[in-house]
């Protein structure tokens, strides 16, 4: 099992290692896709062996479980879709002159070691190397964010290392505390921040030490998931990232910032009780997606109405983490995983628009469906499986995270959540109506689309359609996960 | 190893020793605080990086751990002379003695929030140090008044370097709490979480060249397009 922990990490390197060395070509550019593939197949392949209980390995420097597997799964499949489509992506960005070789050698390096460093995060067993794993992904990310080296994109990268660097420097002091407060009660101080050790000393590390150190991971890994209060990178730097990097962003890197939380929560909770993160998640949560909900009903910017909907996604995904039940962590993760798939499939398309129109307005997007069926489609599609309509699979989770709110006596959350996401609902529905069915403006000019974006496209509506029909196998480890991550009913 | 010959500092020595770095560490953010010409911001930072690596050298010292002395001269290389000099270059380009804008809180308030702060980490800490009390977690609020002063200065200053220093005081401060709490976390730890610092510094420096040649200039001001 360790051999499918380090493959997907190793293959990655090797994909941007050869990138590096030979520049942008087709054939370098397929290393990622086989680098992303292999982050899938190895997730897969776990998944059948991981079983019910959490595998520490690699003499206690990685761990495998259910949430690990899952999180494999969502990195490799969306990373696939994106290191596809980011063929077609730079192949047109050299036609258009908006990048040049060194540029595409650059983007080629880069996207491959994110998916390492991601992969490293949710495969971790020490929190000490989960927190360097995902403070490196701001890092390697920066220069992707600001690909295009336009002044809007510099403004965009730069407040994004800053707010997110220092976000992430307080999750690292309140890994230091949650170190101190674990070396004072274990036997074995060498191994005190590893996963399976704090566990199992849990219910006796000092309260006040153990509940400074929560609000500190708490705020810090919450900057990297785009909850408020620090949410204010995360429009600029996803609206102004390459489309297929913003679908990694949004659609897993979120996530995965958010998995470390779900891993600290149990291990707070057993320290100083559920109330501290239950409340903490609950106000930031719904601070998130009530922001989340007005800044969609403002913006006239396609990628930036996609990043308000990602916080609006995570904003439900800690109101849901606060209930805490098995039932509300199942369906986080199905939430996960289907936002992840619609997501990609939305900001390729925005993708594929940006460069037809060298713009991101919705005023100057109109009429979509009539000019390129497929983008239409796709974007149609993208959009249904956001709202949560059926059969997606993104409505059972809002109906489970619902009724676990209710289960959990949260009804009073649930009810501002409803609101806000119905406000939220009722902004992106006008926008994609307009985008979509709007009289095309005179002189729209055609959508071309890559075949590789094609491809990426129309295996990710697929994949949004079979995970709506039914989870599958997925559905037994998402119950794993919830069991070892869930509060006791 | 306590009997090598390291163990030369008696118990109240190192007490005071340790006071003294982290009063030092303090000193040094209310000076970045007060001062606005980028220069000397910069030459206060690599005293406040000598100050931060005093800490693991005199743990290591008095308690015999020649582990704990080398990370203390690697974090001295690290903070005192690459990260400023990673700074100084960064600013390089601009004409030296360049001043800050005017901060968005005047000299005197800020001198005076900065006290404030202080008192807030000494309150925050309260169960930190009773935990354990000892000559090292005694001084860790001096760690937190730095951390709380970094987001001050960073909150209020408004040019990318005086940015760029206060992400790095802030740093130091959380590297002093850890040295003082834990003696230090797993060196894999260590060692990862160094990289990413000077990684990031080498990002904001590439970012502070390229919003020169973009902005003319590095005013955080002309961050301005991108807002709904």
């Amino acid at each position: 099992m360790t051999l499918l922990l380090i493959a997907p990490m190793l293959a990655s390197l090797c994909a941007a290692i050869v990138t590096l060395a030979l520049g942008w070509r087709r054939i370098t550019a397929a290393t990622s896709v086989l680098a992303a593939l292999t982050i899938l197949g190895c997730g897969i392949a776990l998944g059948f062996r991981v079983g019910s209980a959490p595998h520490v390995l690699a003499a206690g420097l990685l761990r495998a479980d259910a949430l690990s597997v899952v999180m494999l799964i969502v990195i490799g499949a969306v990373g696939t879709l994106s290191t596809i489509a980011g063929i077609g992506y730079i192949e047109t960005e050299l036609d258009h002159g908006h990048t040049d070789p060194a540029g595409a050698r650059l983007y080629g390096t880069l996207t491959p070691t994110f998916l390492a460093a991601m992969v490293l995060a949710v495969s971790a067993n020490n929190i000490g190397v989960i927190w360097v794993a995902i403070e490196a992904t701001t890092v390697i990310t920066a220069f992707l964010v600001g690909h295009r080296r336009t002044r809007t994109a510099l403004e965009a990268t730069w407040k994004y290392v800053i707010i997110c660097s220092v976000g992430i420097a307080m999750a690292f002091l309140g890994t230091i505390l949650l170190y101190y407060a674990a070396q004072h009660v274990s036997q074995d101080p060498g191994h005190a921040l590893d996963l399976d050790v704090l566990t199992a000393i849990a219910s006796r590390l000092d309260g006040g030490v153990t509940r400074l150190a929560g609000g500190l991971l708490l705020i810090g890994y919450g900057a990297k998931v785009g909850l408020v209060p620090f949410h204010t990178w995360l429009a600029d730097a996803h609206s102004q990232s390459p489309a297929p990097v913003a679908a990694l962003e949004s659609g897993v890197l979120l996530a995965v910032a958010f998995s470390v939380l779900l891993r600290i929560k149990p291990i707070i909770d057993a320290a100083v009780g559920t109330g501290f993160l239950r409340w903490g998640l609950l106000i930031v949560g719904l601070a998130t997606v009530g922001v989340a909900a007005m800044l969609l009903t403002v913006t006239r910017d396609l990628k930036r109405m996609l990043a308000y909907s990602s916080m609006e996604n995570m904003g439900l995904i800690a109101i849901a983490a606060a209930a805490g039940t098995k039932l509300a962590i199942a369906a986080l993760l199905l939430h996960v995983v289907a936002h992840g798939l619609g997501k990609t499939v939305l900001f390729l398309t925005s993708g594929l628009l940006e460069a037809a129109h060298n713009s991101t307005a919705i005023a100057d997007i109109t009429g979509v469906v009539v000019r390129s069926r497929l983008t239409g489609g796709c974007f149609a599609i993208g959009v249904m499986v956001l709202l949560g309509l059926p059969p997606f699979a993104m409505f059972a989770s809002e109906l489970s995270i619902s009724r676990a709110l209710a289960d959990a006596r949260l009804a009073w959350a649930l009810g501002i959540v409803l609101l806000l996401i119905v406000i939220a609902f009722a902004a992106v529905v006008r926008n994609s109506v307009s985008i979509l069915l709007g009289e095309p403006l005179p002189g729209s000019p055609a959508i071309p689309v890559p075949a590789t974006i094609a491809v990426a496209l129309l295996v990710g509506v697929a994949a949004s359609f079979a995970l709506g029909v039914t989870a599958g196998p997925l559905a037994a480890l998402l119950r794993s996960a919830a069991a070892q991550l869930g509060l006791p009913q | 190893m306590t009997d090598t010959g390291f163990a030369a500092l008696t118990d109240t020595g190192f007490a005071a020793l340790i006071d003294l770095a982290a009063g030092a560490l303090v000193l040094a953010a209310v000076l970045i605080v007060w001062r606005r010409d980028l220069g000397s911001i910069i030459r206060l930072l690599a005293w406040q990086g000598a100050a931060l690596a005093a800490i693991p050298l005199i743990r290591g010292v008095h308690e015999g751990d020649a582990a704990l002395i080398l990370i203390g001269v690697a974090i001295a290389v690290l903070r005192t002379i690459l990260l400023p000099w990673l700074l100084a270059r960064a600013l390089g380009a601009e004409h030296r003695g360049l001043r800050d804008a005017t901060p968005l809180v005047n000299t005197t308030a800020s001198l005076l929030i900065a006290a404030l702060l202080t008192m807030t980490a000494f309150a925050v800490t309260r169960p930190v140090v009773d935990l354990d009390p000892g000559p090292a977690t005694a001084a860790v609020p001096a760690a937190f008044a730095v951390v709380l002063i970094a987001l001050f200065t960073m909150a209020t200053r408004r040019h990318a370097i005086s940015q760029a220093a206060g992400f790095l005081m802030l740093d130091n401060g959380i590297a002093a709490a850890a040295f003082l709490l834990t003696a230090g976390v797993p060196l894999i730890v260590e060692l990862g979480a160094s990289l990413d610092v000077l990684f990031a510094v080498i990002v904001i420096g590439v970012l502070t060249g390229r919003m020169r040649s973009k902005f003319g200039g590095a005013d955080l001001d002309a961050l301005h397009e991108l807002r709904d």
